[in-house]
């Protein structure tokens, strides 16, 4: 039961909210949209959903085609990221709606329900109204009310999002568990990079509008397949500068450099490294220092992130210890250029592997 | 830690304290005052303890004025609520449409209660009013000023004429502001649109609505200017609303005394009926 969607567009008026996409979602799989606000990844799931209509392109399930058919003949669930309960219902009647839509016998639905309440731990919730319940438990109440259908396909829009940070973590935790016996289809939309990488499955990295990069998630994550990607995919902001490649050597526009890695062509890059391989201290003897003027330093218990600019770029260092700096002061850190991506003019990532195998 | 005692600032609500004396204790204090006692004018006052109250709310004159008021409230809620409710639903949320929906709705509101009334006065005239020339060229014998049918008819539909509005603006107020992904919830569990009124948009109109009844119920009960311009009160009584009862008594009979303790009965009942339908309505939110 693979959703597949085929070039499928979506323009409202003069905006295009979505370009062309191609993608499929195995049965089974966990797939996460990641994508800052406004990148599409909403739209999209309505399209998958059926909610919305795409301009053009195709949505494939299973096997046919069921671009125009509405969603209530679809087998959907979706969870919002506001808590979306029927506000005068009880949380068993919430979680037993779909159910009796579908009309199935009184002790069948009771029997599901009551499963699907303890599984999300709101059993003693079950004669309480919404209103009555705190966030973390009105959003199991809708979780579970999408979950007890044996839907086909289930779409997860940030439903984190207005969690405590302490829930959350209950949550996504327990998240892929509940998944991972069922043959569906899931799809779970985020804005945080840590989070796509703390719930695993399929990422597929999205940018205004367009799938930039679809793969395994750690996947993506290591090897981002160009500039936008690896922008999408890190927090803090990666840091980008432009170098040169000339005679072995990458030179940084501020007069740094370090020895070019094995089969890595003359010319213009722009160089990408994440926020954790720069720090304060050095790590190596390879590193490569860059002196800049620290901005903002902020401290939490264990991290130090600290902002810096170096002639014309800003660099952001994520470090573990507290490293305070007072802003204003000028202080060296250490990068570990071994990390670094290469990307060519174009903004695709260099593949060093093959590079070197080639030379 | 240290409570600072300021009794300055009793000297900053003073302004206020004054203003609501003025404007609402003096005034029913006067009131209050009048419904125990006897005038036979001079400024000359005899005690009179509890008769006044006994003597109204003994008096048929009484007892039919308040029928007829709560029969008018009664029917104007039953027909206010629901249309109001109807329209608000059938309005667009999005799109140009909206503000023109919202300026005519509002239409009515803005005009005063007296021009409302000199209005459907017209209006409904047999010979030449166009809903009253209408209605008895197509074969009705309408004529408000001497049927007591008519007169009712007119009087309702003005009023529903002139207020639906306000429920229609209130109602809409909770629609809108129900995010579409409740809609979309509801598509996904196919839903059908009486589901979507039943479970999503009167549960989240509820609020909005209680407010709405509750102004619409003692505004109604209140209601003088546009029947007492309408009507008069007539045909006879037909029409006489107790505040319409309650001016002829004061100021054209001028006896204080039983006016000024048919107002306090008159308040309690507004005050008793609101706070009723409030707790009722209220009950299960506690929480």
């Amino acid at each position: 039961m693979a959703l597949e969607l085929k070039n499928v567009a979506k323009k409202v008026g003069a905006d295009t909210h979505i370009h062309p996409t191609n993608l499929t979602f195995e049965p089974g799989s966990f797939n996460i949209l990641l994508g800052t606000t406004l990148a599409g990844k909403t739209t999209l799931m309505q399209m998958m959903a059926g909610l919305e209509k795409p301009t053009s392109g195709e949505v494939w399930f299973n096997g046919s085609n069921v671009t125009g058919v509405a969603v209530q003949k679809r087998n959907v669930s979706m969870v919002y990221q506001q808590f979306i309960n029927y506000p005068n219902m009880s949380v068993f009647d919430n979680i037993a709606s779909p159910l009796r839509v579908a009309g199935l016998p009184k002790q069948e639905i009771s029997k599901r329900v009551g499963e699907m309440a303890e599984l999300m731990r709101i059993s003693e919730m079950l004669d309480r109204r919404p209103s009555e319940l705190s966030g973390g438990q009105q959003q199991r109440t809708a979780m579970a009310r999408a979950l007890v259908k044996d839907s086909d396909l289930i779409l997860l829009d940030e439903p984190l999002a207005n969690l405590d940070f302490k829930l959350r973590e209950e949550l996504r935790d327990e998240l892929p568990k509940l998944f991972a016996e069922r043959n569906c289809v899931v799809v779970y939309a985020t804005t945080e990079p840590t989070e796509a990488l703390l719930l695993g499955g399929q990422t597929a990295a999205m940018h205004e509008g367009r799938v930039v990069d679809f793969g395994p998630t750690g996947e993506i994550y290591r090897h981002p397949s160009g500039l936008t990607s690896a922008m999408v995919f890190s927090e803090p902001p990666i840091n980008l500068a432009r170098a040169q490649v000339k005679s072995g050597w990458v030179l940084l526009d501020e007069g740094v450099s370090w020895k070019a890695e094995n089969g890595l062509a003359e010319g213009a890059y722009t160089i990408g490294i994440r926020p954790h391989h720069v720090s304060p201290v050095s790590r190596s003897e390879k590193s490569v220092v860059i002196e800049g003027k620290v901005k903002v330093a902020e401290l939490t218990g264990s991290e130090s992130i600290i902002h810096f600019q170096a002639h014309d770029y800003p660099w952001v260092s994520l470090s573990h210890g507290v490293h305070p700096f007072e802003s204003g002061r000028f202080a060296r850190f250490y990068a570990d250029m071994s990390k670094c991506f290469y990307f060519d003019e174009d903004g695709r990532l260099v593949d060093l592997a093959a590079a070197g195998e080639a030379a | 830690m240290n409570k600072t005692v300021n009794q300055k600032a009793w000297f900053f609500v003073l302004p206020v304290l004054i203003l609501v004396a003025f404007n609402a204790i003096v005034p029913l204090m006067t009131v209050v005052n009048y419904s125990v006692q006897e005038t036979f004018g001079d400024n000359v006052f005899f005690w009179a303890g509890l008769r006044w109250f006994e003597e109204i709310l003994r008096s048929p004159r009484f007892h039919d004025a308040l029928g007829r008021q709560l029969f008018f409230t009664g029917t104007i809620l039953a027909i206010e609520v629901p249309l109001g409710v109807i329209i608000a639903l059938a309005m667009p949320r999005k799109g140009p449409w909206v503000s023109v929906c919202l300026v005519l709705m509002a239409m009515p509101l803005l005009i005063p209660w007296n021009v409302v009334g000199a209005m459907w006065n017209i209006f409904g005239l047999p010979e030449l009013g166009l809903l009253g020339k209408t209605l008895n060229t197509i074969g009705f014998d309408y004529n408000y000023t001497r049927q007591p049918g008519d007169a009712w008819f007119t009087l309702i539909l003005m009023d529903v004429w002139h207020w639906t509005s306000l429920v229609v603006l209130l109602a809409y107020a909770g629609l809108v502001s129900i995010p579409d992904a409740y809609y979309q919830a509801a598509r996904i569990d196919g839903a059908s649109s009486w589901a979507i009124f039943r479970y999503i948009q009167l549960p989240k109109m509820k609020r909005v609505l209680t407010i709405a009844v509750l102004l619409r119920f003692m505004d109604s009960f209140n209601i003088y200017t546009e029947p007492s311009v309408l009507t008069g009160g007539g045909p006879g009584n037909s029409t006489t609303l107790l505040s319409i009862d309650l001016v002829k008594i004061a100021l054209g009979q001028f006896d204080l005394g039983p006016a000024a303790a048919m107002s306090l009965i008159y308040f309690l009942v507004i005050l008793l009926f609101s706070w009723i339908f409030y707790t009722v309505m209220t009950r299960g939110e506690e929480q």
